[in-house]
């Protein structure tokens, strides 16, 4: 049991969560970050799709990666996460259809999702399964987090509300009589980018030498 | 033809696959640092994007489509598949086309040319086309021939080459400002592209 848990190993898990988190340092992924975050509801749906197929496909490409011809790797990879995708795919539109309805084609899109593509690449195709599930686990939930923060941020300030529910009190709008007006600016597409940027720049300004 | 017509204006102004979309970011963010190089891959994505959707759209309409193949079976969860071999297999064409013809493109857009395989702006326009199979003729971004699907191609990628050649303009004079330390290469980069989407939503209203 130690043996699972090694210090390498761990770190494998930890790493990418935050010092080599994927989006922030790495700027992979930034498409669906982006794209899903308006809502914390569909951002978090994304993250977990995201981290299941990231840490299967690594563990697939792993036990495969002595008998992948070289030349070919790359198509190989593509249809082990385009399989992957399609199972997760069609779960979703059974059990959450209204959350696969709001990430539309983004599900679709986790296929040239560049964290994929990026850890089958760099980790999966040297390392044995058990690290790479890890590694998976580790880079999904770093993407995860960064989706969180930037959908919490702009549910809350751009709707009032936190997973549908209102967080601010009815008796503060203005039509109520009171001060406060939900941002709609935070809603449109352009404000994803800014507070991504802001996240990278907090990122940054905390770990000086990443 | 005014449907072909108003849906490749939409699809570079309004339904712009960066500032709308976000696809295709990774290379848009890595390769826009000189506005040579990012003409180069502007150019070809918008040609790979010419030949995948509507070579996507025969498929989706002439075999996996509801009773394309066999009655009574709908076999569009094999999209992704099917999608991304065909992307694959085009790219690797695009990319001996361009060794052949300019090896100094080649040279400068490096890993990114392969890469344009796992772009999502390719793969995102596919499953754009296969969404907006099922719309209303009525709407504005229905397409329903490969006459639509070749306009929607060709706006979406010079939609994209627009987006990432303006970025790495803005990016060459950017070298002279003084930034903030932690801020700088990336952070300002994502500050900039909002600040772009949103001049860009003054389209929104476009119509023809």
């Amino acid at each position: 049991m130690s043996k699972l848990f090694s210090d390498e190993n761990k770190a494998a898990f930890s790493g990418p969560i935050n010092l080599n988190n994927p989006v922030t340092v790495q700027v992979l992924g930034i498409c669906s970050a982006l794209a899903v975050t308006s809502q914390l509801e569909p951002a978090i749906v994304m993250g977990l799709s995201v981290t299941v197929i990231t840490a299967f496909a690594n563990v697939i490409i792993s036990l495969l990666r002595k008998t992948i011809p070289n030349r070919i790797r790359i198509i190989v990879q593509l249809v082990v996460v385009a399989a992957l995708v399609t199972i997760v795919s069609q779960v979703l539109k059974a059990f959450a259809y209204d959350v696969s309805v709001q990430l539309s084609v983004y599900v679709g899109l986790i296929i040239t999702n560049c964290i994929l593509m990026g850890r089958l690449e760099a980790f999966a195709m040297q390392n044995a399964p058990w690290p790479s599930f890890l590694d998976g686990i580790g880079n999904g939930l770093g993407y995860a987090l960064v989706l969180v923060i930037v959908g919490f941020v702009r549910e809350l300030f751009g709707f009032g509300t936190l997973f549908g529910f209102n967080i601010i009190p009815a008796s503060w709008y203005a039509e109520n009589g009171g001060w406060y007006m939900n941002n709609g600016m935070m809603v449109m597409p352009a404000m994803s980018l800014i507070i991504v940027g802001c996240v990278i720049w907090a990122h940054r300004s905390i770990n000086k030498e990443a | 033809m005014e449907h072909m017509i108003s849906l490749f204006v939409r699809s570079i102004f309004v339904d712009n696959m960066i500032f709308a979309f976000f696809l295709g970011m990774c290379s848009y963010l890595a390769v826009s640092k000189n506005v040579k190089t990012a003409l180069g891959l502007g150019i070809a994505v918008t040609f790979v994007l010419l030949v995948t959707v509507p070579v996507d759209y025969l498929l989706q309409t002439r075999l996996l489509g509801p009773d394309c193949l066999v009655e009574g079976v709908d076999l569009s969860f094999l999209a992704f598949i099917l999608f991304i071999a065909v992307i694959a297999g085009i790219v690797q064409l695009v990319e001996m086309i361009v060794e052949r013809f300019s090896p100094s493109l080649y040279a400068s857009l490096g890993i990114f040319l392969p890469l344009i395989a796992v772009n999502c702006a390719i793969m995102g326009a596919s499953l754009f086309m296969q969404q907006r199979i099922g719309m209303e003729p009525t709407n504005a971004q229905y397409i329903g021939g490969v006459g639509d699907a070749v306009a929607y191609a060709l706006g979406s990628g010079i939609g994209w080459l627009l987006a990432i050649v303006g970025l790495a303009a803005i990016r060459e004079k950017m070298a002279y400002t003084d930034v903030p330390k932690p801020l700088q290469g990336l952070g300002i980069t994502f500050i900039t592209v909002g600040l772009m989407a949103m001049a860009f939503m003054c389209f929104s209203g476009l119509d023809i």
